[in-house]
């Protein structure tokens, strides 16, 4: 048991302290309800995390975590290269940089409610989303290769979208390190015809309003206002992140061993940082997240295309665009002294302070935005990065609500169609390919994520900034 | 006695096949993948795509894993190669025919005197033929995708009677 060898340090943190083969403790970032709703799964993927080689300071989990495979989601863990540290590709997961986007449409909720039901057709039709959707672009081979070295740059060249787009994207849109050489055929093949596509599952788009402003000087830099209309897109890298994951995790299981590694549990599967196997990962991943990222930018044109044919003189800015699953170099202060590390977030968000080399010129005396997916009758929050957690958690954020059922157990509680109903009453429209997915995504199978944020803000990882409540909702 | 089921799991769902033989087993887990995505009884049989997945290769050291380790990376592969096929041709399969080959050698670098019939050195790959047609949003209301097989409750067992219980969680 390990729910009995939690210790609460201040409020909103539990540690567990090194026991057996433990390299480092295990820090829980949660409030007392929400650590006694998490599954005893987290903690014991948590502590499994801590026996990895090369794992600096702890294994984190963060207010929304739940049982993942090898690593909770929610997970975060930094390794060192020089200690012998890894590379975890159950550590980022089969969706490869996840994320969320945040667009600006300078619009208000007076000028969407008249409109939003052609705005929610117009949306469904020209987004490609759920199971047998194609994107517009079929890509060659070779196109497909500058798409997974120049990420979301590479979508921009092409006119999905403006320079300033790529100021506000994680590394400006471009991800170093990228080696499509170390991508598969078969990885490949499936993302032919996936770019500008929405995916499934607890995938989004949304049209959502400003409903409550937190940080009043944060917000007006962030450009957010009360009743703003902004629109938030929540996807990954498709087909090609996920055949990455299956390829490499495949490997990585059967070779752990022989790279005299001791899996604690055969998802937590990795190489060293510094092996072939290691390199060759972190290769493939990068072309992964820049495949996400090509993918949102041009999710973000289609999207522009749908405003500026109900408001010709709309303007979609790039608030944010940050991703949950990722692995990526960083530099961390540990003991006073500056390391680089491998910081994975596995369901977790990067959220840095103030002042970060990383961020767009115009939001670095503020703090990286953090964006917060909720669930369908929710809400979604944007969050600011703190100089505090750059200590506290490598500068890491909760990622959701974080699911509280299963979908067998949601589909069997919920008819898509009565909540496809009940949504509409409170004002909320959803357009979903299928109805048993819009039941797998009942609000009421996820945690409360008001619940999970002020937890958040109280373990001091992020500073609440906006509250944004969704209007229109389409779903693959 | 050949049956399947799904299973819960916190964010995803598990699939899990019953069936006198391995190979049976194998097959319903299948039929438990497809209906993840869409109601079986609305896919048709129209076309037929043939599947095979090589013997898993474990690394030398890892020689001491055993047969059921085999079988459990047998089983992913075996999943995975239909989550690629799905994705590919778009297409929702409704019937399968699993064949598993006789033990052999695998890769002559692992040969080595420890290496008998029925230890870790030899395996099995799997043949299948899967039957079924293109996805039809109208017909079938697809309800989600398939990212991929996991390693989490990943098993490959016979139970007392002597059937077998395949299972896994897989990531939508």
């Amino acid at each position: 048991m390990y729910a009995n060898k939690l210790k609460r340090h201040s409020e909103c943190q539990w540690h567990i302290e090194p026991f057996d083969n433990m390299r480092v403790p295990v820090i829980i970032f949660a409030d007392e309800k929400l650590i006694k709703m998490m599954d005893e799964k987290v903690f014991e993927q948590a502590v499994n995390v801590t026996k990895l080689p090369g794992i600096v300071k702890a294994s984190y989990a963060m207010p929304d975590a739940h049982w993942g495979y090898g690593f909770p989601i929610g997970g975060v863990a930094g390794f060192d290269p020089e200690q012998g540290g890894v590379v975890s590709a159950g550590g980022v997961g089969f969706d490869i940089s996840c994320g969320v986007r945040a667009l600006r449409t300078g619009l208000i909720v007076g000028d969407i409610e008249p409109q939003k039901n052609r705005l929610a057709d117009l949306l469904a039709r020209r987004i490609p989303a759920g199971v047998g959707s194609r994107g517009k672009l079929k890509l060659s081979r070779r196109e497909m290769d500058d798409m997974l070295v120049g990420g979301a740059q590479w979508a921009v060249e092409r006119g999905y979208g403006t320079p300033a787009d790529l100021e506000h994207t994680e590394e400006h849109g471009r991800m170093t390190g990228a080696e499509p050489r170390y991508v598969s055929d078969q990885a490949k093949k499936r993302q032919e015809e996936e770019v500008g596509t929405l995916g499934s599952g607890n995938h989004y788009l949304e049209v959502q309003k400003v409903t409550e402003i937190y940080e009043a000087a944060c917000a007006e830099a962030f450009g957010l206002h009360q009743d703003d209309i902004l629109v938030g897109i929540h996807c990954g890298s498709r087909g090609l992140g996920h055949q990455i994951g299956t390829d490499f995790l495949a490997r990585m299981v059967k070779e752990a061993r022989s790279h005299g590694i001791e899996l604690p549990e055969r998802e937590l599967a990795c190489a060293l940082i510094k092996s072939e196997l290691g390199r060759q990962y972190i290769g493939a991943m990068n072309c992964g997240m820049n495949c996400a990222i090509a993918n949102r930018q041009v999710l973000t044109h289609l999207i522009r295309q749908v405003f500026a044919e109900i408001w010709p003189k709309s303007k979609l800015a790039l608030l944010y665009d940050v991703s949950h699953n990722t692995c990526k170099l960083e530099e961390h202060v540990v003991d006073g002294n500056k390391r680089n590390l491998y910081v994975h977030r596995k369901g977790a968000t990067r959220a840095f302070g103030p002042g970060h080399p990383l961020l767009p010129a115009d939001l670095r005396a503020v703090g990286q935005p953090v964006l917060i997916g909720g669930t369908m009758g929710t809400a979604s929050y944007i969050l600011v990065g703190t100089e505090k957690n750059m200590s506290l958690s490598f500068g890491s954020c909760c990622h959701g609500a974080g699911r509280a059922m299963s979908r067998t157990q949601a589909t069997k509680k919920w008819q898509g169609r009565d909540v496809i109903r009940t949504l509409a009453e409170q004002g909320i429209i959803v357009r979903g390919a299928s109805t048993r997915g819009v039941a797998e995504e009942a609000p009421g199978a996820y945690k409360d994520v008001d619940e999970v944020v002020d937890a958040t803000e109280r373990a001091e990882l992020a500073k609440k900034v906006a509250k944004l409540e969704p209007i229109v909702c389409v779903k693959g | 006695m050949a049956h399947w089921e799904h299973y819960p799991h916190p964010a995803d769902i598990g699939i899990r096949g019953f069936g006198a033989t391995k190979e049976e087993a194998f097959a319903q887990a299948a039929l438990a993948l497809t209906a993840i995505v869409a109601d079986l009884q609305t896919v048709e049989l129209k076309e037929e795509v043939k599947i095979s997945c090589p013997p898993p290769r474990l690394a030398a050291t890892d020689a001491g894993a055993g047969q059921e380790q085999d079988d459990e990376f047998l089983f992913v592969s075996w999943i995975n190669a239909l989550i690629y096929e799905m994705a590919t041709r778009q297409m929702l399969f409704s019937r399968f025919e699993v064949r598993i080959g006789k033990p052999r050698l695998i890769g002559a670098q692992y040969l080595a005197p420890q290496f008998i019939a029925g230890s870790p050195g030899f395996t099995r790959g799997l043949s299948a033929r899967a039957f079924g047609e293109k996805i039809n949003v109208k017909k079938h209301s697809p309800a989600v995708e398939v990212k991929a097989a996991t390693y989490t409750d990943l098993k490959v067992r016979q139970d007392k009677n002597g059937d077998w219980v395949v299972q896994c969680v897989v990531d939508v």
